[in-house]
């Protein structure tokens, strides 16, 4: 019975191969801000006659948490129901919202018993899990499907995640998220290195301290979109007449 | 010994509950909030076995937030009144039933009505335009049959529920000297000023 079981050279196959399906999801940014949390998505593109549901990978796990995923959708409704429930249990027994470090652990132990347990494969989604402690303190973790869980400034997951997060690696800093416009520009940033532009590929969430989260509507994410774009195009001119004029 | 008593008007439902919290022969508390905020347009006011009323409460209002989380939106409050007294019956006949006496107020955005449900320990309901629970209830019954009308403002809601208050000061042996008042409408749920000595007194002079 032995589908989680270590290799020869100590290597949990199942979990790599879990690993290898997130890397087939569409891409997922979070970035937090000074009083804000963002949560891009890329959006995959529909069959023609499907009907265009808005909100699928962003998900609201409490009134102050959000988490978005990357991997197969099916794994993270599970852990989506799970988690809903257990958000609920948490303020039920003592009378406090959870913080977002205790979902996530909950979250991750699940996914590590899953690479322990009998007959079970691990779920494929790595989660980026986002909100606020106590409506104050902001916060951004990230699980993936071997269960363990981080914190981070800002990370991205899915497809081309690697080149995102650099992208955010060279970006980030405190100035550059002090404000909410701020945060927001540079998650579409980040994504845009990597999806292609246009506001109807993404999808972003914004939540605040003490309030809930709030979808930006496709006319919002588009005026930024033209934003970056213009930027882009600025640096780049301003380069080509660097070059010129060297020569 | 607790009193409930609720009034459904045309566009707000008002919900007062006695603010006395007794062991045996003891007041423990006078100012004792017997509702619990459900959602933003529902809430329920509940009596009887202490600890129950706390327990079932609460574990209505967590699952009703569950559903607001899985599915987007909220329940309506025919369907939370009935969520409720199914989970009361379900536990009527097993060996550890609850033994809360509840009304649920809400406000229906859908429909644009507000809504109150009377319920009782054996799981019981009945969508009425106004209800009461306890012994007091047996007096402001009487009060409401005489003077109800559904097109009442708050303001004279909130009077008759003072005369109804009276009443039950009047005649119930049990003393409960104040009560909080709580109004849901479109707008969501509202603390009036509770009902006490000081505010009859007020009422009296004006």
């Amino acid at each position: 019975r032995a589908i989680t079981m270590f290799s020869p050279d100590g290597h949990l196959f199942q979990v790599e191969y879990a690993q290898e399906a997130v890397k087939k999801g569409s891409t997922a940014v979070g970035v937090r801000g000074k009083d804000v949390v963002v949560l891009g998505v890329e959006k995959k593109a529909v069959a023609k006659l499907q009907e265009d549901r808005t909100v699928r990978k962003i998900c609201q796990l409490d009134e102050h948490v959000l988490m978005a995923f990357a991997g197969l959708t099916a794994d993270a409704r599970v852990l989506t129901k799970q988690a809903r429930v257990e958000c609920q249990s948490h303020r039920l027994t003592v009378e406090d919202p959870v913080t977002i470090e205790y979902i996530t652990r909950y979250i991750a132990s699940l996914k590590q018993r899953y690479t322990q347990s009998n007959g079970r494969r691990p779920f494929g989604i790595s989660c980026l899990i986002t909100g606020f402690d106590y409506a104050e303190t902001p916060r951004l973790y990230q699980t993936d499907p071997s269960g363990t869980y981080h914190e981070w400034k800002a990370n991205a997951i899915g497809r081309n995640a690697k080149t995102v997060r650099e992208f955010l690696e060279k970006n980030y800093s405190e100035d550059v998220v002090q404000t909410e416009a701020l945060a927001v520009k540079l998650a579409i940033k980040a994504l845009l290195e990597v999806v292609q532009s246009g506001g109807k590929n993404l999808e972003v969430a914004v939540m605040r301290a003490g309030s809930g989260y709030q979808m930006l509507d496709v006319s919002e994410i588009e005026r930024v979109v033209k934003e970056v774009d213009k930027e882009k195009e600025e640096e780049a001119a301003a380069k080509k007449k660097e070059t010129k004029s060297d020569k | 010994m607790e009193c409930l008593v609720g009034m459904q008007c045309n566009d707000f439902v008002m919900v007062a509950a006695d603010m006395t919290a007794a062991r045996s022969i003891l007041v423990k508390k006078s100012d004792h909030k017997k509702y619990l905020k459900l959602s933003d347009k529902l809430l329920m006011a509940v009596t009887g076995e202490s600890g129950d009323t706390n327990q079932f409460s609460e574990y209505v209002a967590k699952n009703i937030m569950l559903y607001k989380m899985r599915n987007g939106y909220e329940l309506s409050p025919a369907a939370a009144a009935s969520f409720t007294r199914r989970n009361l019956a379900g536990y009527l006949r097993s060996r550890t039933p609850y033994h809360v006496n509840l009304l649920v107020a809400g406000y229906d955005d859908e429909s644009g009505k507000p809504e109150l449900y009377y319920m009782d320990y054996l799981a019981s309901m009945a969508k009425l335009p106004y209800a009461s629970h306890g012994y007091g209830g047996s007096f402001t019954t009487s009060i409401l049959d005489r003077h109800f009308r559904p097109d009442m403002t708050r303001a004279q809601a909130y009077a008759l529920m003072i005369e109804c208050v009276k009443e039950v000061q009047k005649r119930l042996i049990i003393n409960l000297p104040n009560f909080s008042v709580t109004v849901i409408d479109k707008e969501g749920i509202v603390d009036m000023e509770p009902i006490t000595q000081a505010v009859i007194a007020n009422q009296a002079t004006a």
